[in-house]
């Protein structure tokens, strides 16, 4: 293989693992309430700005930041749905649905208010920009950072969602709420977990996302957001191994599309996306990995 | 253990229960029986702290004193020894037999107790121990009755709510249902109140019954009184008592 073909290989990871983080997040929030939260992409833009403040001040060590944004991401994860969500647990789904795109484009005018609109850039230790030889090519050590980390967080998700007391009454919530409640499981508590496990995730997407691109700004979630979102359908919605597959197959793709089309065709990079999606629902409707809801019995 | 005290329920516009009052004594088997749509899963919910009450008092004797149910959330309510078994089973299909059990004992956290709780339900129905691994959803009608009551056990209620245990079983699976129901009462005083559509089955075990009719409580006396009454026998028990 070439060693252009490496790279746009190694590209495709790293931005599938970015939309991996985000889509499980999705899913796992679905998952539990089934609740579309179109404002989840914008935890990732409070992940990139939460990073940057922490450098700025110069005080902290870099060891600590990633730490810090993934409870940065679960705080503010949590806080959205306490304020914005809790009230409308038994609301119409469309009323629910309206409010996480409220939630968005407030999150989003809110940065602009507070940051500015103009991209800022993002400062990163020069150590994850090195290039390391790995015998076939040479890869920036941060394209092998994301997809390391992304696997460790999404096999820790798994885990906790497969084993642990919580996990088990998030699957329980998700499969019925009526006797999960009977069970003396409190969805409230389930479901602010939920969403901050989800912001966690996204929050540290934003931190790589600055750190693989260089530049943020306030509406930077959208776009990753929407795209992560098209991953949770590819994979099959609710499903965790289904979002993170499905955020790779899309990372791939998507750079496939940009690295082995015409130049002048990189534009169309976004509704390449979707077209994708649209192709793989007619093949599959419930995703990759999703199963059919008459299964439920 | 139990008692609503003129307890009114609206759903929409609707009242589905009218100024129910009923009493589920400690280490009794009260029956609660009527047609469809007479109320009686809305008693139910009502009493597991699922619905808003409109009007009355519904209260629970707690181990520490009395409950008012409207003011208790229901998680509270199941840490009370408060447990629901649901019309319809509504057991976590996708999940396996050991995780439905392990959550009847969700607010539990003593491993070896939740252990122990769950071996004495395998005991209790062996055809659940064999498949512990398998998903719920693959049970039959009757072993998934047999693990929503094992899930009930599993909290370790004190007073347990059942609605109709016998829905869509074999006759021959209801009578082994219905002897385990008896025997958790007699043996570990287990107070029972008991909704059925077999309304004939349901008043021959009860202490006390209760009939419901368009969201009242329209008859009330022992078990035995029920099924001599000839207004219930007819209206309810049909001709073959």
């Amino acid at each position: 293989m070439s060693s252009y073909v490496i790279q746009q290989l190694v590209n495709g990871l790293t931005l599938g693992s970015l939309y991996a983080l985000v889509a499980v997040g999705f899913s796992l929030i679905y998952g539990v309430i089934r609740l579309v939260n179109f404002a989840h992409g914008d935890l990732m833009m409070i992940g990139a700005f939460v990073t940057l403040g922490l450098v700025g001040t110069g005080y902290v060590p870099w060891v600590l930041i990633p730490l810090l944004v993934l409870l940065a991401g679960f705080l503010a994860g949590g806080t959205i749905e306490r304020l914005a969500f809790r009230s409308l647990r038994n609301a119409p789904m469309i009323t629910g649905f309206i409010v996480t795109l409220a939630v968005s484009v407030a999150l989003q005018n809110l940065g602009i208010l507070v940051l500015g609109g103009q991209p800022r850039n993002f400062l990163f230790p020069d150590i994850f920009r090195a290039r390391v030889e790995l015998g076939f090519a040479q890869v920036a050590v941060i394209d092998l950072v994301i997809p390391a980390v992304t696997l460790l967080l999404a096999i820790a998700l798994g885990l906790l969602v497969k084993q642990s007391r919580l996990g088990l009454a998030m699957r329980a919530l998700s499969e019925n709420l009526l006797a999960a409640q009977l069970m003396g499981i409190s969805a409230n508590r389930a479901v602010l977990a939920a969403f901050g496990l989800g912001g966690a995730l996204a929050a540290i997407a934003g931190l790589f996302w600055g750190g693989k691109y260089g530049q943020i700004d306030p509406l930077m979630g959208l776009v990753p957001g929407l795209k992560a979102f098209v991953a949770t359908i590819i994979g099959g919605v609710g499903s965790l191994a289904g979002a993170v597959v499905g955020g790779y197959i899309l990372g791939l793709a998507e750079v496939a599309f940009v690295g082995f089309t015409p130049p002048s065709w990189s534009g169309y990079r976004d509704g390449f996306v979707f077209v994708l999606m649209i192709l793989i629902l007619l093949v599959r409707p419930q995703g990759l990995f999703g199963r059919d809801e008459e299964e439920r019995a | 253990m139990l008692r609503l005290e003129r307890v009114s329920v609206t759903r929409g516009r609707t009242r589905v229960l009218q100024e129910v009052s009923l009493e589920v004594p400690e280490g009794e088997i009260s029956a609660l029986v009527g047609a469809n749509g007479a109320g009686k899963t809305t008693t139910l919910m009502t009493l597991s702290g699922l619905l808003p009450i409109s009007a009355g008092r519904a209260l629970l004797q707690g181990p520490a004193g009395e409950i008012d149910i409207a003011r208790t959330p229901a998680d509270r309510l199941v840490a009370a020894g408060l447990i629901h078994c649901p019309e319809g089973r509504q057991i976590f299909a996708k999940l396996t037999i050991e995780e439905n059990l392990r959550l009847g004992a969700y607010l539990n956290r003593d491993r070896g107790a939740v252990q122990r709780l769950q071996e004495s339900v395998y005991s209790l129905f062996p055809v659940l121990s064999d498949r512990r691994r398998g998903r719920a959803g693959s049970l039959s009608g009757g072993e998934q009755m047999m693990l929503a009551i094992g899930r009930a056990l599993m909290a370790e209620p004190r007073v347990l709510l059942l609605d109709e245990p016998s829905l869509g079983l074999a006759p021959i699976v209801t009578e082994q249902i219905f002897d385990t129901l008896v025997a958790l009462n007699r043996e570990r005083g287990v107070t029972l109140l008991l909704v059925e559509q077999n309304a004939m089955m349901a008043l021959e075990v009860a202490d006390r019954a209760y009939v419901m009719a368009e969201g009242r409580i329209v008859e009330s006396g022992s078990g035995q009184e029920l099924l001599e009454r000839q207004s219930v026998v007819t209206a309810y028990l049909g001709t073959g008592a």
